[in-house]
């Protein structure tokens, strides 16, 4: 198994920079659904719970072989396999962060919103500099098993030939007929990526606690 | 600077405001008392929008707040309001709860704002908490600071919902002698209170509300001392 070694190693950093872009892409665009489902406006919220729901219920691999050969056979336009990885992958935790941000932003307290407001600010400048920054202390560690979820189930773009971590694994095993190896050896890896990362975010959780 | 005409308020089905009609001059001291449930609240809060009235306007220095088209947030920021629960911002210190809206919406620098609100710790006898946060103070501590919030706006009207409701009792004291010092210094304000010895003695007009009307108005002598109306009176024995 040491002889593959660069198999894997190269399969987690495409592992890595893959959940990286989809955990970015997906709280930006998951605190845009969150906020159109709490907007007055009341297009915008039935726009931002269909999209939910649609996500929540259909499986991620339909919404990735959509994103990968329904989209460009409509629009004619070939993304890379990487991009259209990122594009699924985010648009699919977006829903899942969207609901954990709209928990968090509910969880407030109305008389800060109030508070903010009376003291002239708009309701953007509120909610970027009183309500988010509270609702993300209360949310971080719903958010961060989010991001476990992300490196996880990122493992599924393999599918569309994404050299990610599983991918490779998969190479490593048709090289080498060992199976069982090859498989602890994968697992092995995304265990310890998921671990530093829940131990990261166990630090931060702490640190933002102490500010208090 | 501040007239209301004909203000109505109405949950759903419950109507709760059935037509205010009063105007708040420049300096004067108004004190608003009522039982539970009789609107006072909620008319406080149509003041500055916090809730939109149904119908009837509120003019607040010349301008229609209730003009749809009118920029509440400039209104606002002439409009001070403190809180019965404070509604300090928890991840913010003492001095960021002040400062952050003189920065952000006033663009005022940041020490220009801090300087200022060291200045007004120093009236609301907080200068040594300039640096904690409100989960280390004690109640009255919080509600002076949210005092202070309101006041780095520079607001030509302060605003109180029911300040010292939310208080142990021995912390009352410590907000009213801020809130009469700020009486003293002819700041315009509408007061929503159960303590009637402040309303007596700070208040230069007495509204006493009931069923969502203006029962009653007067000078405390007039109020406190001849009631005319039986609902007043009846008011007045209990709390007394």
């Amino acid at each position: 198994m040491p002889d593959y070694i660069d198999y894997f190693l190269r399969g987690a950093g495409i592992t890595l920079s893959l959940s990286f872009f989809t955990v970015v892409f997906g709280v930006v665009l998951g605190v845009i659904i969150a906020l159109m489902r709490m907007s007055k406006t009341a297009p915008l919220r039935w726009l931002a719970t269909a999209y939910v729901e649609f996500i929540r219920g259909t499986p991620l691999l339909v919404q990735v072989f959509i994103i990968t050969y329904g989209v460009p056979q409509i629009t004619q336009v070939n993304i890379p396999d990487f991009t259209s990885g990122v594009i699924a992958l985010s648009i699919n935790s977006a829903a899942y962060i969207a609901e954990i941000f709209r928990a968090g932003i509910q969880s407030i307290d109305k008389g800060q919103m109030e508070a903010a407001r009376s003291l002239g600010m708009t309701n953007g400048l509120a909610m970027r500099r009183i309500i988010l920054p509270q609702a993300v202390k209360n949310i971080l560690p719903a958010l961060g098993n989010e991001f476990i979820v992300v490196v996880k189930e990122s493992s599924i773009v393999m599918v569309i030939g994404i050299a990610d971590l599983m991918y490779n694994a998969n190479v490593v095993r048709g090289m080498t007929f060992k199976s069982f190896e090859t498989l602890i050896a994968a697992a092995m890896v995304y265990f310890i990526i998921t671990f530093t990362l829940s131990k990261f975010l166990g630090v931060a959780e702490r640190r933002l606690k102490t500010s208090d | 600077m501040i007239e209301v005409n004909g203000l109505h308020k109405s949950f759903g089905k419950l109507q709760v405001l059935n037509g205010i009609d009063i105007t708040v001059d420049k300096g004067e001291v108004v004190v608003v008392i009522g039982p539970s449930g009789s609107g006072k609240s909620t008319f406080l809060r149509c003041l500055n929008l916090l809730e939109v009235p149904t119908k009837g306007d509120v003019i607040f220095e010349g301008s229609r707040i209730t003009d749809p088209k009118q920029d509440i947030n400039k209104l606002r920021r002439k409009m001070g309001m403190v809180f019965q629960q404070f509604n300090l911002f928890p991840h913010l210190s003492v001095l960021g709860n002040i400062t952050i809206a003189p920065v952000r919406v006033l663009s005022q620098s940041k020490t220009a704002a801090e300087d200022n609100a060291r200045r007004l710790l120093r009236i609301v006898g907080l200068e040594d908490k300039a640096s904690s946060y409100p989960n280390q103070l004690s109640g009255g501590q919080k509600q002076r600071i949210a005092i202070a919030r309101a006041l780095a706006m520079s607001p030509d009207v302060m605003l109180f919902d029911e300040p010292t409701s939310a208080l142990d009792p021995e912390m009352v004291g410590e907000v009213l002698d801020v809130m009469k010092k700020l009486a003293a210094e002819g700041m315009t304000m509408v007061v929503v209170t159960h303590e009637m010895g402040f309303a007596r003695e700070v208040g230069d007009r007495i509204i006493f509300m009931d069923g969502g009307v203006i029962v009653e108005q007067g000078t405390p002598a007039e109020v406190f001392g001849h009631p005319q109306h039986p609902r007043t009176r009846d008011f007045l024995a209990k709390v007394l």
